[in-house]
């Protein structure tokens, strides 16, 4: 697993966490570092056991195994209440009989402190999140969206070392959820704050991450920055997780890989290995490229997804390839693809786990 | 979407049934609060406000009507005072034992009323189960008399029988508070018990409203448990409208007192309807 960038000091460190709930094991020995104002991204599909690993740093959850520490102190052992990290839940929580300025103003005032810094801190909450307009309001007479903003400004009040939030923009459409993404990740970026954010939308992570920790069935497969993810995905399951993807299974020897009626020269050690093949990294083959692997086959299927298409490809030994193309749509049955051997890049196995 | 007959082969039962036996008894009792009796213990047909003015003019009527609403309160606030808590346990702690524990709660409900108000008379009598007690360990050397037949007893046995109305309203509305809301607060620094305060118990307000709203009305007109453990100074108003209608054969003052009640209740109802509506969300 790749170590937290360098420059910044570690803030959260989640040291061997297991989790079992009964006999159905959740989690098992996740070890991850937060570094100081970072945006990591816990992706994974439903039952794969990240919002469990939120819980468990927010202490609503206690782990089986394993350690949660915050600098110096241990966090794993305290309750919720002392945590100095605060939620952004899945469906916002916002308490129904208080306005919207008392939701925000809750923290404080259970911590005491004094009136005049309340409203202070509270207006300042409000004007960020750009919800002043709506203090007085009971949260069932706002909108998804702007209950979504006051949940933020909830947590962040309290100026917590660590922001956690649950999957907050799944509950939104789509047009919003896009601008909430980038509203959140500037929001992120001018406070400074640590943010762990678990979401199952590739996309989303994509977007807003410096990194992106990826959780399968209770363990992660990589831990990266976006770009390093996509670009050098570590196991197969990551590879297809993670945009789309060609999997090939080839058989190394002497430093050809050869999948087929396909091969091309690859630096891996010999014996059979998956190799993943972006399909942007595919192209009609032409005369002037030299060096590339190429091969026949027969258009199945064209999909236009805008600015690109992807294109079915059935080469001649029954291997399918799914090819990017912003060129427009093929006009010919019959191609001939191209791709370069260093864009094909090997992958681990992703064995089947329950 | 339905059909015409099927549409009044189902309204007309029960709204005939109300009108049969819900309506026309009131109608006919409000008539009879104006009416009046003869010495001779005939019905004078004769319209006046006279009933009500003697409802006003008579202490024993009032005073008791008081008392009533005393006894009434007061059981209202034991069943709180025992129901919340165990509404609150069993909602937020039971756990596995919440479906046994709930059956427990609902199971005296099912136990005939004079059983349960007979049990209490044998444990509070003066060679009953809790003088005798008392007695043997030597904390008393003769029967405590105020146990039975008092407005104690009729207090401690309405709380008993009616705890368990307050227990069932104030559960759900537990039960119907998101526990990602509790969550929430411990997550922004709040303990247990301010959690409880400013957030649980808001919330469960609609509950407690029901089910102490339950426990006075019914408790306020209930007649059997001052009967059988009121004596002479645990009367309620009911027993002086079932001594009306009854021995003393005074149905037009007995209906005017009804009506009194009635009115009472019913604007009980409807504040604690616009209280339940006002704190739920």
């Amino acid at each position: 697993m790749s170590a937290t960038p360098a420059q910044k000091p570690t803030l959260l460190s989640i040291r061997n966490i297991a989790k079992q709930f009964g006999r159905n094991v959740v989690l098992r020995d996740v070890s991850l570092e937060i570094a100081e104002g970072e945006f990591l991204t816990i992706l994974g599909e439903s039952g794969s056991g990240k919002t469990t690993l939120l819980r468990i740093i927010a202490g609503f959850e206690t782990a089986t195994s394993g350690e949660v520490w915050m600098g110096a102190e241990r966090l794993d052992q305290q309750p919720p209440f002392r945590r100095r990290v605060n939620t952004v839940f899945q469906n916002y929580a916002l308490f129904p009989h208080l306005t919207v300025e008392q939701n925000v103003a809750y923290g404080l005032r259970v911590a005491r402190r004094p009136d005049a810094e309340i409203e202070q801190r509270v207006a300042e909450a409000l004007g960020k999140v750009k919800m002043t307009a709506h203090a007085k309001k009971k949260p069932s007479k706002i909108s998804g969206g702007q209950q979504q903003r006051v949940a933020l400004a909830r947590a962040l009040v309290n100026r917590p070392n660590l922001l956690l939030l649950d999957e907050p923009l799944s509950a939104l459409d789509a047009n919003l959820r896009r601008q909430m993404q980038v509203e959140l990740k500037s929001l992120q970026r001018e406070v400074g704050i640590a943010f762990v954010f678990v979401t199952h939308d590739q996309e989303e992570a994509m977007v807003m991450s410096d990194r992106i920790a990826l959780l399968r069935s209770g363990e992660l497969e990589q831990v990266a920055t976006p770009r390093e993810i996509y670009s050098r995905p570590e196991t197969a399951y990551v590879a297809q997780f993670i945009g789309h993807t060609n999997l090939l299974r080839a058989e190394v020897r002497d430093g050809v890989a050869r999948c087929g009626a396909l091969s091309w020269r690859t630096s891996t050690t010999d014996g059979p290995t998956l190799f993943s093949l972006r399909p942007e990294h595919l192209r009609p083959s032409s005369v002037a490229s030299n060096g590339t692997v190429r091969v026949k086959g027969k258009v199945l299927q064209q999909a236009f997804h805008g600015a690109t298409s992807l294109v079915r490809v059935e080469c001649a030994d029954g291997l399918v390839l799914v090819m990017r193309t912003s060129s427009g749509a093929l006009t010919a049955q019959e191609v001939e693809l191209e791709f370069s051997p260093a864009d094909a890049i090997p992958v681990r196995e992703s064995p089947e786990r329950s | 979407m339905f059909s015409r007959a099927y549409k009044t082969a189902v309204t007309v039962p029960p709204l005939a049934w109300v009108a049969v036996f819900l309506l026309f008894p009131y109608a006919l009792m409000f008539c009879y609060s104006f009416w009046s009796v003869t010495p001779a213990q005939t019905i004078l047909h004769s319209w006046s406000l006279d009933n009500y003015k003697e409802l006003f003019q008579k202490p024993v009527y009032w005073q008791t009507l008081l008392r009533s609403m005393w006894i009434a309160a007061r059981v209202m606030l034991f069943s709180l005072l025992l129901g919340y808590p165990l509404a609150y346990f069993l909602s937020f702690y039971a756990g596995k034992r919440k479906d046994l524990l709930y059956q427990m709660v609902i199971i005296p409900l099912w136990v005939s009323y004079l059983v349960r108000a007979y049990a209490w008379k044998t444990i509070l009598g003066s060679d009953g189960v809790l003088n005798t007690l008392l007695q043997y360990v030597h904390l008393t050397s003769h029967p405590l008399d105020f146990l039975l037949y008092s407005p104690f007893a009729v207090v401690l046995t309405l709380t008993h029988i009616y705890t368990p109305f307050t227990i069932l309203p104030i559960y759900a509305s537990l039960e119907h508070i998101p526990r990602n809301l509790v969550e929430a607060s411990h997550d922004l620094g709040a303990t247990l018990a301010q959690t409880f305060w400013k957030v649980i118990f808001p919330l469960s307000i609609p509950g407690v409203v029901a089910g102490a709203t339950f426990a006075f009305v019914l408790s306020l007109g209930d007649f059997l448990a001052p009967l059988l453990l009121g004596g002479p100074s645990g009367i309620m108003i009911s027993n002086i409208v079932v001594s009306l209608f009854g021995a003393a054969y005074n149905w037009p003052l007995g209906a005017a007192i009804s009506l009194g009640m009635l009115v009472i209740v019913v604007s009980l109802l409807f504040m604690s309807e616009r209280l339940e509506k006002k704190w739920s969300f």
